[in-house]
């Protein structure tokens, strides 16, 4: 089993951070869904509170982690550019899949909005942790801004879904791949 | 245990809330539009051009979390201790938010 360098930080990306996130997201959800509703009066204990808190706290840390790999370290392999006459465009993804009209519409729908969609997540997503670690169980004091914040995370886990939906189908047509090979063990032979 | 006890039962004003609201939706919609201008502006491009095998997105994303932030602080500072109309506030913020996501979508933006 072999990967390249550049595999090995797609899948960091995606399947670290992405994943992790959405995993996190849908946990949190339900738990101020559930536990904060303004009508709610069963009581919340210190344990409940750190959970969410940990929660959203792990979903802005892993999404800044997310959108700083993919913007930083990934993206500039996807967009890089070759040299004149290059005929192989394996190495160059952006180039490959803009080269053929069946594949374009990759590029400038999927990774054009990808690119900056997933921008929005840590933002929408920090305010929620922030506000919540600031009022916890207060929140329900506040249904405004309970709302507020279900709604952020809503749509801050809808936009990371969008964005690692098309992270997936972009790496499917034109993988990122590229660098020193690691070998991670061997094969029955 | 004290501060998680103190901090539940204490009455907090919704001004702190309400800010960090705000500018969160202001920093997405500011990320958008600025998205945007790049897209359909060369110089504003160029100028967005801060990491070069990043490309505008370099500048895009951080002029968006400078305006977020500053937002953020600036709110924050002046709604510290006060109660401020939450309720219109929230759906301010999170209207911004929803434009963002929609005006990030290249044919959406393409109609602008």
């Amino acid at each position: 089993m072999v990967i390249t360098v550049r595999g090995l930080w797609t899948l960091i990306h995606g399947m670290g951070f992405g994943a992790l996130y959405l995993l996190a997201g849908s946990g949190a959800l339900v738990e101020l869904w559930r536990r904060y509703a303004p009508g709610d009066m069963s009581p919340i204990c210190v344990r409940d509170e750190r959970f969410l808190r940990f929660c959203l706290t792990a979903m802005a840390i892993l999404a800044w982690l997310a959108v700083l790999t993919g913007t930083y370290a990934i993206y500039p392999w996807y967009r890089a550019v070759p040299p004149a006459g290059t005929v192989e465009l394996s190495g160059y993804p952006q180039r490959l899949l803009l080269s053929n009209p069946s594949t374009s519409g990759w590029h400038t729908i999927g990774m054009e909005w990808k690119e900056h969609v997933a921008w929005v997540v840590p933002i929408s997503i920090t305010m929620p942790a922030a506000v919540f670690s600031q009022y916890r169980r207060n929140l329900r004091n506040h249904p405004a801004l309970r709302n507020a914040v279900l709604g952020f995370a809503m749509i801050s886990l809808a936009a990371a879904g969008l964005a690692g939906f098309w992270g997936a189908m972009l790496n499917k047509n034109a993988p990122v791949a590229g660098g020193s090979s690691i070998r991670i063990m061997e094969g029955a032979r | 245990m004290t501060r998680d006890r103190d901090v539940a039962d204490t009455a907090m004003p919704n001004g702190p809330g309400a800010a960090a609201v705000l500018s969160a939706g202001i920093g997405c919609f500011a990320l958008a539009v600025l998205a945007c201008i790049a897209d359909k502006c060369l110089a504003a491009k160029t100028l967005m051009n801060l990491y070069k095998p990043t490309g505008p997105l370099s500048g895009v994303t951080t002029t968006a979390i400078l305006i977020w932030l500053v937002c953020w602080g600036v709110l924050g500072y002046r709604w510290r201790r006060r109660e401020v109309a939450l309720a219109r506030t929230c759906w301010i913020g999170f209207g911004l938010l929803l434009l963002s996501v929609l005006l990030s979508f290249p044919p959406v933006a393409d109609l602008l």
